[in-house]
């Protein structure tokens, strides 16, 4: 699950983090007295969406009056921010951060992620801050200081103190920066995230330690034991779609083609993506129905799929082991009735009687078209929505 | 000859008596497994499906002498379950539970590095070795006895591997489905070193999927270690950046973990990767005779 920045840095701040002096904003009527309130001549109106590169596209501005700072967000409210890490459609903005700019001296890369070469959880930093890390990992790995914590010792003061002196602090800025990534490690584990990124962190004139940005994504599997950070998730930053399908426990994400696959299983569902673009076709989405295919789960997955605009034909392809096919046929056709299917489908069977349930299929007065070769069900689909 | 679990093995199940402990329970006794009964904290000293019910693992295996465990608790006890089994000193821990905290794997992995256990999954379909033991969800109907060892992050791509398998002649040795979180216990080399000292094992299929790094690995040590023909398929090369694709480990961070650079890596150790799931039992055939 992604939070925003301004809640990454709530958190920072309760754990002893020190962050910029900032408001948040929902409309440009409440600009002035932010601005007024945080003092100063500038101020930097940051967009609050869950994608990084926002600066790059126009969602970060430094201003030096208050009615260019209400100018611009007035024009980013109620705007969608397109960045090169969204999808075409870019993401609501709602929010907006005001802060107060900092001096920086130095900035810094710092991030705790899930290593899973060393399973363990590993901290990453460098000197090269403000920049695109993959590009200095690529060009100057040497740059990159990866410490590894053990999880029954934990990380220790001495371990903090060591990488600071690698990123050639000294002094109070040193210390500063020991407990910064202390801190950090204990949000990490307490709050099961499954990533925190700061970029950058910066050493200001006076040798203080400031999170400028931060980040944080947490671990799904774990939010049953987080209800703190579940009540942070924003939901008009996720897609529709996504969303609801979620609800109804079905693995789902939509892609910009036009055929839409039902699949049983996350990894027979990517390569049934991949087997449609193999011969010439586009996936209009990925959909794992999941190992107990219910009649239920299969009207909701034909709603989900059709609500697509540019859905034109559907694959299904159905992988039967303990669920027997003749059952999943069944299912198919009591979906079919219930949400009707408007477009040509190919069913692929295979499996535990495979052959019944294709026949099942067959005999049935639905428009559905049946294959168990799998190469074959596939060409079929591509061949009726061309 | 099969790796890690065979006709002798005595495995029990934890998380005995819930549904799907015991659907799959009495799935594995009618495949043959050797179950010798099962645990449920508070219901021991009772009979299920005709076996006995113990109130932990060290009992049960005390009483039992079992040596592997399947695990079908829900995702806020599989950390627990899975320790306590290391602690009995199970040998083979089969995890299905899918959705376990991965902060909670980073603990298991670091006692499971201090013993003699070995943990396949979490989040997989487990292991079977045909027609002698199953354990874990995958359909005992499609395997055959024969001379393939499958390594697997996915499901019922597994299952397209076995079937095909069987389909083509070939049948298989043993099947470990390692699961798709992004921490796990055994990982494709572990299972390719045992293939490759299994004297049943004539040939290997790898399915491997887009996240980390495993893929790559692997691939530098077959071409090393590896003397049997290896058949590959890597899923998810058409899987946007960023997103989860229904495995929790299945995502490409940044320019890391795609399809392409897991494919790449694979060619250029000699492997024969597929284009086509549907092809991986063909492919594999037609290798063997060339």
């Amino acid at each position: 699950m992604h939070i925003h920045e301004y809640q990454a840095k709530e958190i920072f701040k309760n754990f002893g983090i020190s962050v910029p002096k900032s408001c948040l904003v929902l409309s440009s009527d409440e600009v002035e007295k932010a601005c007024k309130s945080l003092g100063g001549e500038r101020w930097v109106v940051k967009t609050q969406v869950h994608s990084g590169a926002r600066g790059k596209a126009g969602g970060v501005k430094l201003v030096g009056t208050i009615e260019e700072a209400k100018e611009i967000t007035n024009q980013l409210i109620g705007s969608r921010l397109v960045t090169n890490q969204t999808d075409s459609q870019g993401l609501p903005v709602e929010k907006i951060l005001i802060e107060s700019p900092q001096s920086i001296d130095h900035e810094f890369y710092l991030s705790l992620l899930v290593d899973r070469q060393s399973n363990k959880v590993v901290v990453l930093a460098s000197t090269e801050g403000g920049m695109d890390i993959e590009s200095v990992a690529k060009n100057s790995p040497e740059k990159i200081i990866k410490i590894e914590i053990n999880s029954q010792t934990g990380l220790t003061g001495i371990d903090c103190q060591n990488l600071g002196k690698k990123l050639n602090l000294s002094g109070s800025a040193l210390n500063d920066f020991a407990v910064t990534v202390n801190s950090l490690y204990q949000i990490f584990i307490e709050k099961d995230a499954s990533l925190i990124e700061i970029n950058p962190l910066i050493k200001d004139s006076n040798d203080k330690i400031i999170a400028l940005d931060a980040k944080i994504d947490f671990d799904d599997n774990a939010l049953y034991r987080q209800e703190e950070i579940l009540s942070l998730r924003d939901s008009s930053q996720e897609d529709e779609r996504e969303l609801e399908a979620s609800l109804s426990q079905l693995n789902y994400i939509s892609l910009d083609g036009n055929i839409g696959c039902m699949v049983n299983g996350a990894g027979l569902a990517m390569a049934t993506m991949d087997l449609i673009q193999h011969f010439g076709g586009s996936p209009a989405n990925f959909l794992d129905v999941g190992g107990g295919t219910t009649a239920e789960r299969v009207s909701k997955a034909f709603e989900l799929i059709q609500s697509g605009q540019n859905v034109k034909g559907i694959l299904v392809n159905i992988f039967g082991g303990i669920v027997r096919c003749d059952l999943i046929a069944e299912g198919i056709i009591q979906a079919c009735e219930k949400v009707g299917l408007n477009i040509p489908t190919v069913v692929r069977l295979e499996g535990t009687n495979a052959d019944q349930g294709l026949k099942i299929l067959k005999e049935s007065s639905l428009n559905i078209e049946v294959e168990s070769d799998l190469n074959l069900a596939t060409q079929l689909i591509i061949s009726k929505v061309s | 000859m099969s790796i890690l679990v065979d006709k002798n093995t005595i495995a029990i199940t934890q998380g005995f008596t819930g549904n799907q402990g015991t659907f799959h329970s009495e799935q594995a006794i009618k495949y043959g497994t050797k179950l010798a009964g099962g645990v449920t904290p508070g219901k021991g000293g009772q009979e299920h499906l005709g076996l006995p019910v113990f109130n932990s693992v060290k009992d049960a295996r005390k009483a039992t002498n079992a040596v592997a465990s399947m695990i079908y608790v829900p995702p806020r006890f599989a950390y627990d379950s899975i320790i306590e089994a290391i602690e009995a000193e199970i040998q083979v821990i089969v995890c299905i539970t899918e959705g376990i905290p991965v902060m909670d794997m980073v603990k298991v992995k670091s006692v499971l590095a201090d013993s003699n256990s070995v943990l396949i999954g979490p989040n997989c379909p487990g292991i079977i070795t045909s027609g002698e033991c199953k354990l874990g969800i995958m359909p005992g109907s499609i395997h055959q006895s024969g001379s393939v060892g499958i390594v697997s992050k996915s499901g019922t791509l597994t299952y397209e591997a076995v079937n095909q398998t069987t389909n083509v002649g070939l049948g298989q040795t043993t099947c470990v489905g390692i699961g798709g979180d992004p921490i796990q216990g055994m990982n494709f080399i572990d299972c390719l070193t045992l293939f490759e000292k299994d004297d049943a094992t004539e040939s290997i299929i790898m399915v491997g999927e887009i996240g980390g790094t495993a893929e790559e690995e692997a691939a530098e040590f077959i071409q090393s270690e590896i003397t049997k023909p290896v058949v590959a398929y890597i899923a998810g090369q058409t899987a946007p950046k960023g997103k989860r694709m229904g495995h929790a480990g299945a995502v490409i961070s940044g320019s890391s973990g795609t399809a392409k650079s897991k494919i790449n890596a694979l060619e250029r150790s000699g492997v024969i990767v597929t284009p086509s799931p549907a092809d991986m039992g063909q492919t594999l055939l037609e290798l063997i005779n060339e």
